[in-house]
């Protein structure tokens, strides 16, 4: 659906997009991270067509973004990092000029009232975008992107300056408008990417990073996986009664709480579950479990790994 | 492009812009009419169209300066450039609708030529002329500041340059007096808009001054299309 080849932007000398390829499916929610100044924005305004690439092609749908202008812009809805609003029109006539600019054949009345329905901003109808709070413009920016149906649809930072609730809903909107349409949406918020996003692209200083499903990445970066255990009992005797279970790696003792148990950082192979091994070794010597949580290394220290420089998953694909 | 002149309209009445400007052009026009025309009971517009002439001058960037410098700056732009339209229409559409709006200023002439007609019978010929000669002088003009408007991000600066190089294209027959060397002479004549407005104020309608200012508005609309898409690429 959406295709993206060696693209490549210079500012002037600077390198702000280096040679980045991906490939989006119809269906798919794709998620963008990277820290702010990796390159998302300009990703994504090349994406759409705002921006010219130096090198390399977007394809949406078949149709090239700089060959075939038209088509390609045609099927992408595109809610920009500041959504363009005009800010002296009221919403409802703000909408009715982006269907007309978009030249949308759906019945006029009918499709801005489901929009201003889907995101919530019927109410708001008459009211000058002006005078609207932040979280309502953000939505009315994303109304305007969903106009037309587009089969494409592009979010930079769309929860941006929202409140909680109004986190939730935008994310549960995106999760729904993923069933229908191919979606790319960009965070600097880790989790919201890993709820929302079947897939996550980690970009860092222009390049990509990691290219994985949301489940799959950390697996990816940490290389294991993670077992915390509280634990009443010797400290000697559970640690040599965990390292003989065959999957496991390393066991650390982190700490001790006050009430005399122990905890325990367990790294183990991926491929295998531990934790009943675990409980029958702690059975065995006659400790007890407090409490067990399986633990992925945290998508906060996977970013960071990823977008320190030091690890670069795609070198391992290759 | 109807879309978006249709917007330009409404922005224009929705704010005081329209008002403000409609204001200005009815009320120096009317000062220009009852000063040339009721006072000394004449039936010819000419002086009022003349003194006009500078007025637009800087009504003109007034209706302009937002064009482009202020889509830039609210980046409203990247609704524009993001839209299944291309680059031509909406330079096109922009330009279209800052012209609506000048030429509803402008239609006031007829409404003082109606007026005349109560009195004594006007030259209708020279009067609907020059009233033509207006409106493509004008459109020429619109076109170069949409220009300098789709080159800052400023209206301010916008505004102000719009008006200096207006007042420039004013006085650009004065120019030619102070230069000696000819070939230079000869190059500002033939750019001299008051070259070819002139003929419109006697009541003539000639192609090539007709094509010389529809070329001048033709040539900076294709500037800032060229100016806009530049910036996709820097």
């Amino acid at each position: 659906m959406v295709e993206v080849k060696n693209l490549t932007k210079f500012y002037g000398s600077i390198k702000a997009v280096d040679d980045i390829s991906f490939t989006v499916e119809t269906g798919e929610v794709l998620g963008f991270l990277g820290p702010n100044g990796a390159g998302k924005s300009t990703t994504m305004n090349m994406i759409t067509g705002y921006l010219s690439s130096t090198s390399g092609t977007v394809t949406i749908d078949g149709c090239e973004i700089l060959d075939d202008p038209i088509h390609a812009k045609s099927k992408i809805g595109y809610l920009p990092e500041i959504p363009p609003l005009y800010i002296d029109m009221t919403v409802k006539k703000y909408l009715e000029f982006m269907f007309d600019l978009k030249k949308v054949k759906l019945p006029k009345k009918e499709h801005i009232d489901e929009v201003m329905r889907l995101t919530k901003i019927s109410e708001q109808a008459d009211r000058i975008i002006k005078h609207l709070s932040k979280g309502y413009r953000q939505r009315v920016g994303l109304a305007q992107a969903l106009l037309g149906n587009p089969p494409v649809i592009i979010l930079d930072e769309p929860t941006v300056g929202l409140d909680p609730k109004q986190i939730i809903e935008i994310r549960k909107l995106i999760r729904n408008l993923g069933k229908k349409h191919t979606v790319i949406f960009s965070s600097h918020v880790l989790s919201e990417v890993s709820e929302v996003c079947d897939r996550i692209i980690v970009i860092s200083k222009g390049k990509i990073v990691a290219d994985a499903k949301t489940d799959e990445l950390s697996a990816q970066v940490s290389g294991g996986q993670k077992l915390s255990l509280v634990a009443e009992g010797s400290t000697a005797d559970i640690t040599e009664a965990i390292k003989r279970i065959p999957a496991v790696k390393r066991v650390t003792k982190t700490g001790s709480n006050a009430d005399g148990s122990g905890k325990y950082m367990i790294e183990y192979e991926t491929s295998s579950d531990i934790r009943r091994d675990v409980y029958n070794a702690m059975v065995r010597i006659g400790a007890v479990i407090l409490d067990m949580q399986s633990g992925n290394e945290t998508l906060e220290d996977m970013f960071l790994k990823l977008t320190s420089g030091k690890y670069d998953s795609r070198k391992e694909d290759m | 492009m109807g879309a978006i002149l249709k917007r330009e309209l409404s922005s224009y009445f929705n704010s005081a812009i329209a008002y403000v400007v409609l204001a200005a052009y009815f009320f120096f026009s009317g000062i220009f009419f009852y000063n040339y025309c009721v006072v000394y009971n004449s039936a010819s517009l000419s002086y009022v169209y003349g003194n006009m002439l500078l007025i637009i001058l800087f009504i003109i960037p007034i209706i302009t300066m937002k064009s482009f410098a202020d889509e830039k700056y609210q980046k409203t732009d990247q609704a524009l450039f993001t839209a299944p339209v291309s680059l031509t229409k909406v330079v096109l559409g922009k330009f279209l609708g800052a012209f609506v709006l000048y030429a509803i200023c402008s239609a006031i002439f007829l409404l003082y030529a109606v007026v005349i007609s109560f009195f004594a019978t006007p030259e209708w010929s020279v009067i609907l002329c020059t009233f033509i000669g207006l409106l493509l002088f004008g459109a020429a003009l619109i076109a170069i500041n949409i220009f300098i408007s789709s080159l800052t991000e400023s209206t301010i600066v916008a505004a102000i340059v719009s008006m200096a190089v207006n007042l420039v294209i004013y006085m650009m027959t004065n120019f030619t007096s102070m230069i000696s060397i000819d070939w230079i002479k000869n190059i500002i004549e033939k750019i001299d808009f008051a070259t070819y407005y002139n003929s419109f104020k006697y009541g003539l309608l000639s192609a090539p001054d007709i094509v010389f200012f529809l070329s001048v508005a033709g040539l900076f609309v294709f500037f800032t299309v060229r100016v806009l898409e530049k910036r996709r690429w820097s």
